[in-house]
């Protein structure tokens, strides 16, 4: 099939209204604030070195921190100001998504402003800054009819620079529930969808191309003196803000929404999930892309309204349990603590997505090896790669535990490549996932746990308090309990994973309903 | 006989740090006077005129502008009613001619109509053509016409008196010359009251009616030309020599049968 014929570009674009109506917004809110703070600033400070060494110096620092991590530390910042204002004022506010979004990328935007703003007033001729004085000014008057005039060409430049940032960066806040053109990049990388990385890189180049040279017509205008120049650009950028955010303005409320964290399997559960209420007559949307510690903190805020999580996973980040339990024992505890949040564990899908440790099979065969006890003896000159997260959770120290398990080497690595990696021998072991398809693909064995050290993973379904009485939504949605099994699940998983027009989420969840709706 | 005092420095001294870059100056500018200060690079003449109108503040002394003391008066107030001309032009690179020219009245509040008037009759006074000149950036201009424009925009606000720091200085002698006469005219008939900085003896002789001699910050001497050159003091007679010279190679060079 050729390039350009294939469906998913249309599916791409069907998006891009929504995803580029909110990557703008977010970007337009975050530099609107972030100028508001900054030029204030730059002009509090020009005329006093230590405040402007400081400030600088900490608008450098923010700017070392790399944007995902930026994004992802104002969550959990603004979670606490939110349970705070709660406590103090009785008033609470989402800590998801827009927030979080707009308040990190502003502080991301705010050298290039100062920086600027401060250069452009401190190198103006002191001759004119004299005459303005000589001539009548006030201060204030030789700020605004002097000063800032002069400086202006130069700030404009920053702007242009943290423009360009802002709208490069926002794509990163994806995962703290933000949509923006990074749903494309995260979505793709994901589910190996390259014709969306292809999109989501495209799209948003081009905008802060477009953006970049808007303003750079206005810089130009303003050095050159030019009201041409300076009102041609910003028509420019007005006709842009409006024809990216008209489309998205009047749309009327989501009705349900599905969350995702950032792998396949969630996205397809997702698009399943949304077609089952929209198959019931429910309006629904699914906001994909979460980061895992955001996505639970969301249902619990209500911003979504149900998605699949995985009952060791919740044991242990949320709940904060490190002893392991039976299956159902688990399951039972699991269900009567999150009631006390108001969250209603509608049941489990019937499959279960552990960590286990992975290798060829036709080297666990060489080795003898089918469980982990078999493993540890060979350890010490085997090396393990996991997820970001594996090596620090509890499992591993129990695995560790359980089995005396000392690795020579121990990596971490973006779950995608981890298969492909043992697979062609780069590392020994791989901690997978029990449902992920790559294990068939790749023909790789997942090593029996006889200790039980690794706990259960059930996939369970997860409702907002808001939902907890909504018996339309679970009669919707009742169907699916038990239904998927893991040999169908890793089938879907190995779809979604492939690079074709059939491995999009959409199609795979549709493919998934063929195949369990009959059950 | 000068009868009130425009300008008067009473004991005045200005240092910056360590340096008496103004050392204890008693200086009057009768009204209607047309002062000359001259003196070498860093000799003081431009602090001691930033301290008439306040851009800088004196240690000590005390200085007058029409009989008050300028401590009393607010300092913007008292630079809107005192011309100044910058020695580098000093126009915001910004604004038009028009809007350079009538900034202060401006800043007074005066209504823009009124400003546009005051604008033309300044650039006619100026000899500046009125359509070709007044929407220019100053960029665009002469240094001569940026100069002109600079007199303009001192004038604007109907000063009764004009300070003006090296106001020529940068100019080509032919511009500087003509520039100088019609300077000199328009005070005359304004009834201006003008404190003139320059390095060059000629021209303070030629357009002033007194000479203050300024050297490391003190008064040397002030006087008009003629009693200068009867100063026992070898600086200023020092100064005196070149436009002597000057004038004395000029008879020489140029017979006095082409003026018949
Ligand atoms: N703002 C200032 N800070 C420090 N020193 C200054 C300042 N203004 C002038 N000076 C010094 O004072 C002395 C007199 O300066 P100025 O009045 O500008 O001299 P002139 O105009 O005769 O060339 C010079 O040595 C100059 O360096
Ligand atoms: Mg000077």
């Amino acid at each position: 099939m050729s390039l350009s014929a294939d469906p998913r570009w249309g599916e791409a674009l069907s998006h891009l209204s929504d995803y580029l109506g909110n990557h703008v917004r977010v970007s337009l809110a975050a530099l609107a604030l972030g100028l508001a703070i900054s030029l204030p600033l730059a002009i509090l400070t020009r005329n006093r070195p230590a405040p402007r060494a400081i400030l600088l110096a900490l608008a450098s620092i923010v700017q070392t921190v790399p944007g995902l991590a930026l994004l992802a530390l104002f969550y959990p910042l603004l979670l606490l100001a939110a349970s705070v204002t709660l406590a103090w004022f009785g008033v609470s506010f989402s800590a998801f998504g827009f927030l979080p979004a707009m308040l990190a990328l502003a502080l991301y935007s705010m050298l290039p402003v100062l920086r600027n703003g401060i250069t452009g007033l401190n190198g103006i001729d002191p001759a004119l800054i004299e005459a303005a004085k000589g001539v009548g000014m006030t201060a204030r008057q030789s700020l605004i009819m002097v000063e800032l005039p002069l400086a202006l060409p130069v700030m404009m430049a920053g702007i242009r620079t943290a423009a360009v940032w802002v709208i490069g960066t926002a794509t990163l806040s994806t995962p703290i529930g933000q949509t923006s053109l990074g749903n494309y990049i995260f979505a793709g990388l994901q589910t190996q969808n390259w014709v969306f990385v292809l999109f989501g890189c495209f799209a948003s180049a081009l905008l802060a191309l477009a953006v970049d040279q808007l303003l750079g017509l206005i810089e130009s205008g303003l050095r050159h003196r030019s009201r041409l120049r300076t009102g041609l650009g910003g028509i420019g950028i007005a006709a842009l803000v409006a024809a990216t955010l008209v489309p998205t303005m009047g749309r009327s409320s989501q009705g349900y929404v599905v969350g995702a964290k950032t792998f396949a399997e969630q996205y397809v559960l997702s698009a399943l999930l949304r077609d089952r209420l929209q198959a019931a007559g429910l309006s629904a949307t699914a906001r994909s892309g979460l980061g895992s510690s955001v996505i639970f903190e969301a249902l619990k805020a209500g911003d979504i309204d149900l998605y699949v999580d995985y009952s060791g996973t919740l044991w242990a980040n949320q709940l904060h349990r490190t002893d392991i339990k039976p299956r159902a024992e688990l399951l039972a505890d699991l269900k009567t603590a999150l009631a006390k949040d108001k969250i209603t564990l509608l049941g489990e899908l019937g499959f279960e997505n552990a960590y286990a440790l992975v290798i060829p099979k036709k080297r666990a065969e060489a080795l003898g090896v089918r469980t982990i006890a078999d493993l540890a003896a060979h350890a010490s000159t085997l090396s393990i790669a996991g997820d970001y997260e594996f090596f620090s959770r509890p499992e591993w120290a129990a695995l560790q535990k359980a089995y005396g398990l000392q690795f020579r080497a121990q990596r971490q690595m973006q779950p995608d490549f981890m298969y492909a990696a043992v697979a062609t021998g780069e590392v020994d072991v791989i901690a997978g996932y029990t449902s992920d398809g790559l294990i068939a693909k790749y023909d790789l064995t997942a090593l029996e746990d006889p200790k039980h050290a690794i706990p259960p993973y059930d996939a369970v379904l997860l409702l907002a308090p808001k939902r907890a009485g909504d018996e339309k939504l679970q009669a919707a949605l009742k169907p699916l309990l038990g239904k998927i099994d893991i040999a169908t699940m890793r089938e879907a998983n190995l779809r979604a994973s492939g690079n074709d027009a059939n491995s999009s989420p959409d199609a795979v969840a549709k493919w998934l309903w063929e195949k369990v709706g009959r059950r | 006989m000068p009868s009130k005092l425009a300008i008067s420095y009473q004991q005045v001294t200005k240092s910056f740090g360590r340096l008496k870059a103004v050392d204890d100056v008693s200086l009057d500018v009768a009204e209607g006077e047309f002062l000359a200060i001259v003196g070498g690079s860093g000799s003081g003449k431009t602090t001691l005129l930033r301290l008439a109108n306040r851009l800088i503040e004196a240690d000590a002394g005390t200085i007058t502008v029409a009989g008050e003391d300028v401590r009393n008066v607010d300092p913007v107030a008292l630079r809107r009613r005192i011309g100044y001309v910058f020695q580098s032009g000093g126009l915001f690179p910004h604004l038009s001619v028009a809007d350079n020219i009538g900034i202060t009245p401006k800043l007074l509040g005066e209504p823009p109509a009124a400003i546009a008037t005051r604008v033309d009759e300044l650039l006619d006074l100026v000899q500046l053509d009125r359509a070709e000149h007044r929407d220019r950036l100053p960029e665009a201009l002469s240094g001569g016409q940026r100069q002109r424009v600079g007199v303009a925009r001192a004038l604007a606000a109907k000063p009764r008196i004009v300070l003006m720091d090296e106001p020529f200085g940068a100019l080509d002698p032919l511009t500087r010359d003509a520039l100088g006469d019609d300077y000199r005219s328009l005070h005359r008939s304004l009834g201006l009251t003008t404190v003139m900085i320059t390095h060059d003896m000629t021209e303070a002789i030629l357009l002033a009616d007194r000479i203050a001699v300024m050297r490391g910050g003190k008064l040397l001497a002030q006087g008009t030309p003629a009693e200068l050159s009867n100063s026992g003091d070898a600086y200023v007679l020092e100064l005196l020599r070149t436009p002597r010279r000057q004038v004395e190679r000029l008879n020489a060079l140029l017979p006095a049968s082409g003026a018949a």
